[in-house]
């Protein structure tokens, strides 16, 4: 799903000139997971794997609700129950939606070798271009959410597409559709935020002194957002991270070091070419044999090839070690 | 004047097969590491297929290497003769004096230099893509995985550049290519570049 010729695209891995930049008035959308509101049914997974189309494959109970352990190839959601207790002795059972976020700055795009691979839509959906996809991991190992997956059958990367191909005609995602509680909502960021900030409110009002709404700086914000509880402690919902952001690594890795290595590269090619026009090659009077010393130097080398004495060589080939 | 043998024709061939699996790993492995150079992909049958074969050829080139280097290592060894060479190399690159004749044994310290690193970094770029080689080997951790991408492709860069400079010095230095397309180096060439080299050859029995 994707064609330049939407003119909504915004960045489009390892592409170095801009994207169409004629249309810019879309709006930003978002979604919004209510985790207080949240019940844990996974209609949201069950929608997910009907719009898509995908059948994981049938995994086993490790006691307790996660089903499947993990996000996989065919699983582009998974609720994570986390049973904490944040007062002591008061059991509070938070469930999240785990997905792709849809980073505004998405380290995976920016891992991503291949041209048109993962694009940024212009409303903020982050989305895997599957015939561009080469299969390197890049992804897996930009994304600060560790969310992508690679599959072992087509060796493409897979995760949510915020149901791009349902935005793009004006519905919203599946999972919104699907959930009964109204825990998932999508709409634009901005009224998205602004449900979000009733939301904090109400909690509040109930005691959740720390009540806030999920949607880190670190990677210019996402276009997946929660109403958290304990939003002062999003690891509590199973290891959300805090402050998440591209890992330096991946910023050396794919920031500065690239074209300075390009540039080191070429800088030696073109030097050396400089080098040789000013200083001239290096000789020592005799480099090249005349075709007299050719001709035995192939004779003593046939010789010693069949095995016979070279007649003319006054030295034996050196052995292995030299 | 006679003609000195420097390499029998397996070590030449040896080092071929790397040159080989060296422009293949390393064109294909370019190819993801900056946008401007994915065309290079397309040499290799596309992305996907550059991707399957890179580590193949990139293990390849290592394999080759390995007996190229066993045949080679002790001859690296560092001297106070290389050290005094690498002091002398400046005249020598900026070519104040085209007569100098610089000590050296069969290897001189600039070769010495060009063979450690080639060593080192291909040893760097062999651990660390087992770390991310998903075909066959499990993801890991995440954070080793970043490490490695990076070791890999400054280690990447490290190499080629190094051959580089080792193709420029082949170029540079007359008589020198000979060595590795006929085996052979003529003994003038010999007693200037390599000058002990060249009195331990003169010193050998004769077969």
């Amino acid at each position: 799903m994707s064609s330049l010729q939407s003119l909504d695209i915004a960045k489009r891995s390892a592409t170095t000139t801009p994207s169409p930049d004629a249309r810019r008035h879309t709006v930003e959308v978002a979604k919004l997971i209510d985790v207080s509101s949240c019940i844990g049914c996974k209609a949201c997974q069950v929608a997910c794997m009907q719009w898509n189309d995908l059948r994981d494959e049938v995994g086993e109970n490790h006691g307790t609700y996660d089903n499947p352990r993990d996000l996989t190839p065919q699983s582009w959601t998974v609720m994570r129950f986390s049973e904490v207790e944040v007062v002591e002795n008061k059991l509070e059972w938070l469930i999240r939606k785990d997905g792709c976020m849809h980073c505004e700055d998405p380290g995976c795009l920016k891992s991503c070798p291949s041209p048109g691979a993962i694009v940024k839509y212009q409303n903020g959906i982050v989305d895997f271009i599957s015939e561009h996809c080469v299969g390197c991991g890049n992804c897996v190992t930009g994304c600060p959410f560790d969310v992508p997956r690679i599959s072992k059958a087509d060796n493409k990367a897979y995760k949510c597409s915020l149901c791009s191909d349902r935005v793009g005609v004006g519905l919203e995602p599946a999972c919104v559709k699907a959930c009964p509680t109204g825990a998932i909502r999508f709409g634009s960021k901005e009224d998205m935020h602004e449900f979000a900030a009733e939301r904090i409110v109400d909690l509040k009002e109930r005691g959740y002194d720390n009540a806030g709404v999920y949607d880190p700086q670190g990677v210019g914000g996402t276009h997946v957002m929660y109403v958290l509880q304990h939003a002062d402690q999003p690891e509590l919902y199973h290891g959300l991270k805090k402050d998440p952001k591209i890992s330096p690594l991946v910023s050396l890795w794919k920031g500065a070091a690239k074209p300075l290595a390009v540039a080191a590269m070429v800088g030696a090619a073109v030097a050396g070419f400089f080098h040789y026009m000013k200083v001239g090659p290096l000789t020592s009077g005799h480099d090249e044999p005349d075709d007299e010393e050719e001709l035995a130097d192939e004779r003593a080398r046939q010789a010693g090839r069949d095995g016979v004495a070279p007649t003319r060589s006054p030295h034996s080939p050196p052995d292995g070690g030299l | 004047m006679a003609m000195l043998q420097r390499y029998r024709d397996s070590q030449r061939i040896n080092h071929w097969i790397v040159v080989l699996l060296f422009f293949c790993a390393g064109l294909s492995g370019l190819a993801f590491f900056h946008p401007s150079l994915f065309f290079l992909s397309s040499l290799f049958g596309g992305g996907p297929w550059t991707r399957i074969l890179h580590p193949y050829m990139g293990l390849g080139m290592v394999l080759a290497f390995v007996f190229l280097a066993l045949k080679m290592w002790r001859d690296n060894l560092w001297t106070p003769v290389d050290t005094e060479w690498i002091r002398q190399s400046t005249e020598l690159i900026a070519g104040t004096d085209k007569t100098a004749s610089h000590q050296a044994y069969k290897y001189n310290g600039g070769q010495k230099v060009v063979f450690w690193v080639m060593v080192v970094s291909l040893l760097v770029l062999l651990v660390t893509g087992f770390m991310f080689w998903h075909a066959w080997f499990p993801e890991g951790n995440i954070l080793m995985r970043r490490i490695a991408v990076v070791l890999h492709s400054a280690s990447a860069a490290m190499l080629i550049l190094t051959i580089i400079i080792h193709v420029y010095a082949a170029i540079w230095v007359k008589g020198s290519m000979r060595a590795m397309t006929r085996g052979t180096v003529t003994e003038t060439w010999a007693a200037h570049h390599h000058p002990l080299w060249h009195k331990e050859m003169k010193e050998r029995p004769r077969a």
